[in-house]
């Protein structure tokens, strides 16, 4: 039996709504993983504590407003932590004219609101998979 | 410079060394029991018995988890490093878990001192999922001067957490329904220490007379058991608390004690371990013969007990299948 993939479901920045976190991180137990949930305003440099001591294999950023422009830090600060194999996904409202940058940051995955809970939930165990053997 | 993690030496060295990252990938190997597993296990063990391990453990919205970070700000006033495990049920249904205890705890994130675990108890009955014990060990090996575990009281997390703690801190609060009949029976026999949270709710003060009462009925040491008002969310009694944690400390847990528990749970989770096994091979048989000993039964020629011995036999001497 393999072992539950480990995800983070977390919130930086300074927006609080985290009603779509709390969708997400259901949606992901229901699909047999283990959610560390963290509820909102963390710091990068929370989240880098975070994801090492819970050991994920995926975090999950939610964004409403502006708070997706602090991700490109994030997997900087990740890498430097010996947290490179880590896999980071956005949900939420994420402008088209941001996205590419996002991309060549090493966002894994943008989800947005149209998104189903099939093609989230597959894409995230793709990743924590591909996470998990790479780590 | 950054600190890049060294990875040049073994896990277990990190893990000795105290680095964070090192402890998360011991804990992870240690819970999904993987071949390095073991080789840390064994490791670990000339490091073990050197953190005071605290067992938190009530129902569900007692407040453990503001408890616990309530704690830990007053031991690292004392200059501890402190573990915690936070466990929390896993779905029956799917296997899948929201693990949610640490944000009452997230002003220690960036602690360096301060290492939290959240643990999905993994279809364990009990509330304790099957690895926490090593889990435990391996923060232990990781030079945390205490580890708390936090429990759902359910099923048999109380022996469980009985068996591994050193100090027992059985929580509840006013206002859970049945006040204190919420307090499962069985869970009282294990507290070192009482605790009813909360106290800055009006009821508090009856949870605590009934607590008081109820314990006076018992004789000897259990009545000896304190009884601690605290309130979580203000830090409001955890000096208290933390004294009576230290003062146990001092008092009860004797390297004997340590081995004797220790002892005691090796025998428990050698006869769980066995029984798994024993479920795995009886899931093995072959359909036939299982179906031809519940047919028995169902009709009554059989009692459940026999079929379960005959089946036992069966798996001790699977050949006697054929020459049927
Ligand atoms: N009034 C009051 N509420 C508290 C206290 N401690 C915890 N709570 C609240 O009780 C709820 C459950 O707390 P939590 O720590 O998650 O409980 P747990 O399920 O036992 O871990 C939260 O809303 C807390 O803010 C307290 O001392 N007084
Ligand atoms: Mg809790």
């Amino acid at each position: 039996m393999t072992a539950p993939s480990r995800v983070l479901i977390t919130k930086i920045g300074f927006d609080g709504h985290d009603r779509g976190s709390r969708i997400v991180a259901a949606y992901l137990r229901d699909a047999g993983m283990e959610v560390v949930y963290t509820g909102p305003w963390q710091e990068i440099a929370d989240v880098v504590a975070l994801a090492t001591q819970e050991d994920v294999d995926v975090i999950g950023v939610s964004s409403l407003a502006t708070d997706h422009l602090l991700l490109p830090e994030l997997m900087t600060a990740l890498k430097e932590a010996g947290l490179g194999h880590v896999q980071v996904v956005l949900g939420g409202i994420v402008p088209d004219q941001d996205i590419d940058g996002l991309r060549a940051a090493g966002v894994a995955a943008i989800f947005h609101p149209g998104s189903t809970r099939e093609q989230i939930v597959d894409e995230i165990a793709r990743l924590a998979g591909q996470a998990r053997s790479a780590a | 410079m950054t600190a890049v993690p060294n990875n040049s030496n073994s896990l277990l060295e990190r893990l000795l060394s105290g680095q964070a990252i090192a402890l998360a990938k011991s804990i992870t190997a240690v819970e999904n029991d993987t071949a390095q597993a073991a080789e840390l296990l064994t490791g670990i063990q000339p490091h073990l018995g050197r953190a005071l391990v605290v067992g938190f453990t009530g129902p569900p919205g007692a407040g453990k988890s503001t408890l616990v970070n309530a704690l830990i700000v007053e031991l690292r006033r004392r200059e501890q490093s402190v573990g915690v495990v936070a466990v929390d049920p896993s779905s029956p249904l799917t296997g899948g878990a929201i693990l949610g205890d640490r944000i009452r705890m997230s002003e220690h994130t960036r602690d360096p001192g301060v290492f939290v675990r959240s643990l999905a108890a993994r279809g364990h009955l009990g509330g304790l999922s099957p690895m926490a014990a090593r889990v435990i060990d391996v923060m232990d090996a990781s030079g945390r001067d205490v580890v708390v575990v936090e429990t759902v009281g359910a099923g048999q997390s109380e022996v469980e957490i009985a068996e591994i703690a050193d100090v027992r801190v059985v929580i509840s609060a006013p206002g859970l329904g049945d006040d204190v009949q919420a307090i499962k029976a069985g869970i009282l026999e294990i507290a070192d220490i009482l605790v009813v949270n909360k106290a800055d709710l009006p009821l508090a003060e009856r949870t605590v007379s009934q607590l008081k009462s109820m314990l006076s009925l018992r004789e000897g040491e259990m009545a000896e058991v304190p009884v601690l008002s605290t309130t979580a969310t203000t830090g409001e009694g955890i000096v208290a608390l933390a004294d009576a944690v230290e003062e146990r400390k001092g008092v009860a847990v004797t390297a004997e004690d340590r081995a004797a528990r220790a002892l005691q749970r090796v025998r428990r989770l050698l006869a769980d371990a066995t029984a798994q096994r024993v479920r795995q091979l009886i899931r093995a048989v072959d359909g036939a013969n299982v179906d031809d000993l519940c047919a028995q039964v169902q009709r009554g020629e059989l009692g459940v007990d026999d079929a379960a011995a005959r089946l036992l036999r069966q798996l001790q001497q699977p050949e006697d299948r054929d020459g049927a």
